[in-house]
């Protein structure tokens, strides 16, 4: 009757493949309106003026600034800093920034309207690239050991830079909200897609100055995040509000591409330099690296992806001295935000080319120079965590060498340039150092006459949140899965289980189910068989109707962290992973592609195989989209190919054979051994493609996309 | 102006704008969401729908043209309460995960001859953008349910 591990079919997948599913478009509400947001168009400079036209008919249109707010509310999005308005006030700092807000019933006379609205600036000089940035917004620094030392010890210094664009995470359904006001003209119910409905609900308080009772969030079924919906939806949650407080009526807000793609957050573009001292035998001895992430306008989350980044800077590989310097810059540009991985693929596509870089100078294999620096069991990271277990760096590698190896396919004589690339990676699972404490999780399982029901505001966003939790709780309670169902993430209904973010659903929330079932089963007293435990519960309801077991996030013992040095445990495991990609390199075109790419990861524990290998797949090709094809060109400050035209994603044409293995290393802390999935796999991929483009074509890139013009450049310079 | 289609096997007659897209009338006029946007321009395929028997962007169709029309939308793929090969192939394979290109994968696939090759498979869904799955769980349940040799 064990059901982790094994491929059940996915709680909510009947409705999707049916087309039942209701996603935020997908709903109505009587007396519906529909809103637009009147956005910037110049990247930074004053307001002087909003004009309507006066020769427009503006009956039946709600319209709303900044002044709309009410009393006792504040214009701040709630995030780490209080820096970024809802609505622009006097001046604004970036592209497409929010300045008013417009309702009406019908969607066609709505889009007339907003040709009627004109802003008048005072531009001012606006930063519109991380190269000219000056203004640091966040910095922090990791040391270990002593630099200076470590660099004399070295036979061999080598330096490198390397970038990274910007990358949308184009979930196929773009951001969209319904906020319905409530009758008693003091409270509101937002109902979206979106990843973290208490972070909604914190934003929606402050923006209008309510309690918890009077702000309820749902989320509705969602059509993919990847970050893109972590902290975006607060904002567009806000606006939908606003209007829907001034019209008195429900407000649908549903972005089209192009304003979901030039409005909204991407992938921190990256600039990160290495200076390594490496001894002649292949030894890392000194790692002095800088990480710059292009933060955008705002503040945002970017403290928190630069902390991942920079823990993630070094690598797998253990150097007794190291320094790694963070900072965020600002620049006016639309903020950038969370994207699956949260700045460690950034940072490892750095070293990971670097690393390749070293073994060239020194004449050494790459993988060999991998082996000889990837950490093992009780090596010590730069932060000072001891790793001890669940460390698979050297195992991922071996697997992963054995199984691209076994598939090795006949050359053939088309004048095509083949290569062949590694790279090798971990990332932590859950929030980085203390957040987890912060946040303070609660998930929970409450009794129904039938079932047991999950009480989680962790949300399925397709990466199989449902399955997996439901799995979780079947196998601890020893019942059936098909007993187990889900309440759905409803701050009026569900414990704040913390952001669906960091793959940490599975490790971290998985765990808090878990508990929270070993909670229930001991009021239930000892059963032997499922019906029995069925019997039980009947009794215990029968005493205590709506009985619920509510538990909350407990630190593992051995983690510490010191938020104030950076140092401690980053995180309480991580996912160990290695990818060989094969690309080929058309002389003629410059196009490159990825023909076959191995993903070895571990995990911990697959709860579902199958969705964990989903995970994999999907997040390898997102890694092989920023790697060769997707390019935010930006131009004035704005996204100038805000189009499925012109920004490409991976079609099934560009799909490279995706071979993933998974590897079980338990993780005594996580829920049946399982550390968390979702992230890891684009990390590697990117750094993959580009050493394996060297090997092909003898050139070396340093920046993705590795856009065919790049190719042609970097060829013709030889 | 009023059109009369056949939509999953019903006569139906709407009233329409000259310029409405057959995506808004579906979603809209004839209440099945089933179909999704995900661009408004030719480009994701999340709005496929079958026209007389052939994929189409929805999106890109003026209902104005479909008069007499047969539309199949997923909807209409299966008798009611029963799922077709493809559905039941796309669940239990792991096809589909946050499910909103689901639709117009599944009836873009529905279009595939019997017993595609990967190739085959690859060539005709190339029109329909999925984000999620790097397309492999993709591959596996149409070649599951129309019987590709492995
Ligand atoms: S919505 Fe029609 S192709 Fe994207
Ligand atoms: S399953 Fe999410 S886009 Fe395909």
């Amino acid at each position: 009757m064990k059901c982790v591990g094994k491929n059940v079919l996915r709680a909510e997948g009947e409705d999707k493949v049916t087309g039942r599913a209701k996603y935020i478009d997908d709903l109505s509400f009587p007396g519906m309106i529909y809103g637009h947001t009147v956005r910037s168009s110049v990247a930074r400079g004053r307001i002087l003026s909003v004009a309507r036209d006066p020769a427009f008919d503006w009956g039946g249109f709600t319209l709303v600034d900044h002044r709309a707010i009410p009393p006792g509310g504040r214009n701040i999005v709630a995030m780490i800093v209080e820096d970024q308005p809802f609505l622009a006030v006097d001046e604004v700092r970036h592209r497409e920034e929010p300045i008013l807000l417009i309702a009406h019933a019908d969607p066609e006379r709505l889009a007339e309207a907003v040709a009627h609205i004109e802003v008048h600036y005072a531009p001012e000089p606006a930063v519109l690239d991380l190269e000219h940035a000056t203004t640091v917004l966040k910095e922090l620094t990791i040391s270990k050991g002593d630099l200076e030392q470590g660099f004399a010890q070295a036979d061999r210094v080598v330096e490198g830079s390397y970038f990274t664009g910007a990358q949308e995470q184009l979930y196929i359904e773009p951001n969209g909200v319904i906020a319905v006001p409530g009758v008693d003209g003091k409270s509101i119910t937002v109902y979206g897609s979106m990843q973290c409905p208490y972070y909604v609900q914190r934003a929606l308080r402050l923006l209008l100055g309510l309690d918890e009772t009077q702000v309820r969030v749902v989320q509705t079924t969602t059509g993919g995040g990847f970050g893109g919906k972590e902290e975006y939806p607060s904002i567009l949650a806000g606006h939908a509000a606003l209007l829907a407080c001034a019209a008195g009526r429900p407000v649908k807000m549903v972005y089209d591409r192009l304003e979901d793609l030039v409005a909204t957050t991407k992938r921190h573009p990256a600039r990160i330099r290495h200076r390594t001292g490496v001894q002649r035998d292949g030894t890392l001895v000194a790692m002095e690296i800088e990480v710059d992430l292009d933060g955008g306008a705002y503040v945002t989350l970017s403290p928190v992806v630069l902390s991942r980044a920079s823990i993630h800077a070094t690598g797998p590989y253990r150097a007794p001295h190291v320094r790694v310097r963070g900072r965020v810059l600002q620049t006016n540009t639309p903020p950038t935000g969370a994207f699956r991985g949260f700045g460690a693929p950034q940072s490892q596509f750095g070293i990971e080319l670097h690393m390749d870089r070293i073994a060239e100078e020194l004449g050494i294999d790459p993988v060999a120079l991998r082996q000889k620096n990837l950490y093992a069991s009780g090596d010590v990271t730069a932060t000072g965590q001891r790793l001890d277990g669940s460390v698979s760096a050297h195992e991922v590698l071996e697997r992963a060498l054995q199984r691209h190896v076994k598939k090795k396919r006949p050359k053939k004589k088309d004048g095509l340039l083949r290569g062949t690339g590694v790279a090798t990676f971990f990332h932590g699972s859950g929030f980085t150092g203390g957040g987890e404490v912060k946040l303070a999780s609660r998930a929970g399982i409450e009794l129904t006459p039938r079932n047991v029901r999950l009480l989680v505001g962790s949300t399925e966003i397709g990466q199989g949140t449902r399955t997996m939790h439901a799995q979780i709780v079947a196998d601890t309670l020893a019942i059936p899965y098909e007993w187990v169902e889900t309440a759905d993430p409803d701050t009026a209904r569900v414990p704040d289980s913390g952001p669906t973010v960091a793959s940490r659903t599975c490790m971290v929330v998985g765990r808090i189910l878990q508990r929270a079932a070993l909670d229930l089963q001991q009021a239930l007293g000892p059963y032997r068989t499922p019906d029995e435990f069925r019997r039980r519960s009947r009794k215990l309801l029968a005493k205590r109707p709506a009985l619920q077991f509510i538990a909350q996030y407990d630190r593992p013992g051995d983690i510490r962290w010191d938020d104030a040095t950076y140092q401690g445990d980053a995180y309480g495991a991580y996912a160990w992973g290695c990818n060989i990609a094969d690309v080929e390199v058309d002389p003629i075109t410059y196009q490159a592609r990825c023909t076959r790419l191995t993903a070895v990861i571990d995990i911990g524990k697959a709860i579902h195989p199958l969705l964990a290998c989903g995970q994999i797949e999907g997040g390898s090709l997102q890694a092989v989209g920023w790697a060769l094809y997707e390019e935010v060109v930006m131009r004035d400050g704005r996204m100038a190919n805000g189009q499925l035209t012109n920004y490409i994603i991976p079609t099934t044409l560009d799909t490279p054979e995706i071979l993933v293995e998974l590897v079980e290393n338990p993780y005594p802390h996580g829920p049946f051994g399982a550390k968390g999935v979702g992230e890891c796999p684009v990390d590697g991929p990117a750094a993959a493609i580009l050493n394996a483009i060297r090997q092909a074509t003898g050139v070396r890139l340093n920046a993705i996309p590795a856009t065919p013009e790049k190719i042609m450049q970097a060829m013709d310079a030889r | 102006m009023k059109i009369t289609l056949t939509l999953n096997r019903k006569r139906r007659t709407v009233d329409v704008s000259p310029l409405e897209r057959l995506l808004d009338t579906l979603r809209g006029a004839l209440g099945l969401t089933g179909t999704k946007e995900g661009c408004g321009e030719g480009e994701c395929g999340a709005c496929t729908v079958l026209l007389d028997g052939k994929p189409v962007n929805s999106c890109l169709v003026p209902t104005a043209q479909c008069s007499g029309a047969a539309i199949t939308t997923i909807e209409g793929l299966a008798p009611r309460g029963k799922l077709h090969k493809l559905q039941r192939a796309f669940l239990e394979c792991g096809g589909a995960q946050c499910g909103i290109c689901t639709p117009g994968m599944i009836l873009a696939a529905s279009a595939l001859p019997d017993r595609p090759t990967r190739e085959q498979i690859r060539t005709g869904l190339a029109g329909n953008l999925c984000r999620c799955t790097g397309y492999e769980k993709i591959y596996d349940a149409v070649g599951v349910a129309l019987g590709t040799k492995k």
